[in-house]
């Protein structure tokens, strides 16, 4: 999704109005005529400057017909397609929805699940991508909760147990060879 | 020498070089897979750095990007497609070479200049730095605040398309640094009575939303599909051949690693861009310069060389300044200061074995490189059979686990996905995302320093060219500043 540089120009701006406004009520340090307020104030000072500059060019761009930006926003191919939607909205629910998921059902469970979705999405035949979630998930339970003692969300279900004794099992004979 | 000693049992102890294998046998695998970068891989390294000391974990990080980088090269000269964005400047050059049947002569050239330039990087890397650490110990808040000024003026002037974007982009990362409690006053700033943002916005989970995830949004809404196969060309003969053309070029071959290694240092231009002088550099001298684009290896030496130069080149302000010279570097920063420690001239001082740890592991893994490149151009075909399209989802999980792993909390995954969906709506509309993380990385030291020298000169901002080198800095960086109006005049004096 391309927006016109106007657009991004416009929003540029009012963020640094906003920001202004609010970085005035910061306090200063004693005895200086600068503090907290200064490096955030330069800051929204230089996006509005930079957002005055881009609505300039936007609207020069929009009095160009045929010139690239001249419509306020362009969608790219991928939007027209339904397949390349649903792969975005699918790659950023399940970013947001993996841990709260594994809070509930375990993280084991639920990254199988999510890997799976993932991967049959992105057009990974159905065994493969079961294989594929189940070997992941393994690894990632070996690595980061066994080795690197990580407290991803606990597995109700303990449908790693047999994998958790394994590892118990192979760390006893390196720990303790006798 | 007791340092290097000392440094020498550090790297060379089996867990280091078990886990610098693995780290090169990961760069190789992920650095042929088009689409996912040195960078990118770096990325998904570090929740795992993050629990080790910190020499395996530097070294770790070494090998990978040394390995990457070299990797990308592959599926560059097989199928045109440069795996990693440090192999596009000559991906055109390689693949004439194997449309001529000579595809192992183009990855044989490849791996071993690549080789050399990195043991080259990694030579003026050793020699470099100690010595700048040494002038780095007088630096004062002055030369800092124009060395945090002059890093993120050329990262802006460097990075491609708009300035104006690229200035945006900068003000984007600065103003992320300024979240969290301030340093000099102890006030909240933007934290809207957050407790998770009183600590600032987290580095590592930034970084890799930032970097990976915004990589696999563009990947999934990316309509094209399909794959080249690789040619059906022996790849066994790798090495034959190749001897006579780096003889011939061995000056090529020299002038690559320098180029290299001087343009890692400028903060901003990492290895891609060292390629990309490197070969336009080659072929300007060139007594063949007829030949290029047609299969002429002559340039492959200089940009092969020039690329793995650079990934040693860009550690020298960032050991030495704590100045990030690409962006993988400035993920290095911040694993440094995960393990509690500052980049900057008193790591030389305190950890002198660390330092040298760094040289070493340079040394070791491009020694590395050319055995297990061997392997990986050998099977190539297998390499580059790794279907993108299964790999990003895993990619993807690893994401999640990693920015939850920094603090075992979901705030870090949150970080993550909201930078990810702002670096990709910003690479979606022209603005180049390698300043945002510049600012990001050096917000803070630009303020502290800025603060503290005002503090000094009792507001007086001559003091900023009070001391010779912090007045040469100043100039240079306002150099810097006016070069767009001064290629401007340029233009139109000579028009």
């Amino acid at each position: 999704m391309r927006l016109n540089d106007a657009v991004i120009g416009a929003f540029l701006l009012l963020f640094a109005l906003a920001e202004i406004g609010y970085t005035a009520t910061f306090p200063k340090l004693h005895g200086q005529p600068f503090g907290p307020d200064l490096f955030p104030i330069l800051i929204g000072i230089g996006l509005g400057c930079c957002g005055v500059v881009l609505v300039v060019r936007g609207l020069q761009a929009r009095a160009r017909p045929f010139s690239i930006g001249a419509s306020w926003i362009t969608l790219g191919d991928w939007a027209a397609n339904p397949r390349a939607v649903g792969n975005f909205i699918i790659v950023l629910a399940t970013l947001a929805a993996h841990i709260p998921i594994s809070e509930i059902i375990g993280f084991p469970l639920a990254n199988i699940s999510l890997l799976f979705v993932v991967l049959l999405r992105l057009e990974t035949a159905w065994r493969p991508a079961a294989g594929l979630a189940i070997a992941v998930t393994v690894f990632i339970h070996v690595l980061f909760v066994k080795l690197l003692l990580v407290p991803l969300p606990s597995d109700p279900f303990h449908i790693f147990a047999p994998i958790d004794d394994l590892y118990a099992f192979l760390r006893g004979l390196i720990v303790n060879p006798s | 020498m007791e340092a290097f000693l000392a440094a020498l049992a550090l790297v060379f102890d089996p867990f280091v070089l078990g886990v610098m294998l693995l780290a090169a046998v990961f760069g190789l695998v992920v650095g042929a897979i088009p689409g996912v970068t040195a960078t990118l891989a770096t990325a998904l390294l570090i929740p795992v750095t993050f629990f080790m000391e910190p020499t395996p974990a530097i070294a770790v990080i070494i090998t990978t990007v040394t390995t990457a980088i070299f990797a990308g090269d592959i599926p560059g000269a097989l199928l045109r497609i440069p795996g990693t964005p440090a192999s596009a400047a000559y991906s055109d050059e390689a693949f004439a070479l194997t449309r001529k049947g000579q595809a192992e002569l183009a990855l044989g050239v490849l791996l071993t200049s690549s080789v050399i330039g990195g043991l080259v990087g990694a030579v003026l890397l050793a020699l470099f730095a100690s010595s700048l650490a040494e002038v780095a110990f007088k630096f004062s808040s002055y030369e800092y605040f124009w060395l945090a000024c002059l890093g993120l003026s050329t990262a802006v002037v460097i990075s491609s398309g708009s300035a104006v974007k690229g200035l945006v982009s900068l003000l984007i990362g600065l103003f992320i640094a300024t979240i969290g409690i301030d340093l000099m006053a102890g006030h909240p700033r933007f934290t809207f009575g957050s407790a998770e943002l009183s600590g600032g916005v987290s580095f590592i989970p930034a970084m890799i939303g930032m970097f990976a995830v915004s990589e696999v949004l563009r990947f999934v809404t990316t309509t094209a599909r399909g794959r080249a196969d690789a040619p059906q060309q022996p790849l066994r003969r790798i090495f034959a051949g190749v001897a006579p053309v780096l003889w011939r070029y061995r000056l090529n071959l020299g002038r690559g690693g320098l180029l290299g290694a001087f343009t890692g240092i400028l903060p901003g231009a990492g290895s891609d861009i060292a390629a990309w002088i490197s070969y336009g550099v080659s072929k300007e001298f060139s007594a063949e310069q007829r030949k290029y684009g047609s299969g002429h290896p002559e340039g492959l030496v200089d940009a092969g060389a020039s690329n793995n130069a650079g990934v040693a080149g860009a550690w020298a302000p960032a050991l030495v300044f704590g100045v990030p010279g690409d962006s993988i570097t400035a993920i290095v920063i911040g694993v440094f200061y995960m393990k509690g420690m500052n980049p900057g001239p008193t790591v030389f001082q305190q950890t002198p074995e660390l330092i040298n740890a760094v040289f070493i592991s340079f040394f070791v893994a491009n020694l590395m490189l050319l055995p297990l490149g061997y392997v990986a151009i050998r099977l190539s075909r297998r390499l580059l059979s790794a279907p993108p399209h299964t790999v990003m989802p895993i990619v993807l999980v690893f994401c999640v686990v990693g920015a939850f792993a920094i603090n075992n909390s979901m705030f870090g995954v949150i970080v993550m996905l909201v930078m990810g969906l702002i670096a990709y709506v910003m690479e979606e509309n022209g603005f180049p995302v390698a300043p945002t993380i510049l600012g990001v990385v050096l917000g803070d030291l630009l303020e502290e320093s800025f603060l503290a020298s005002m503090i000094k000169s009792d507001g007086d901002f001559s003091g900023f060219f009070s001391r010779p080198i912090a007045a040469a800095l100043g100039a240079l960086t306002l150099l810097v500043w006016l070069s767009p109006l001064l290629r401007l005049w340029f233009r139109r004096r000579s028009t």
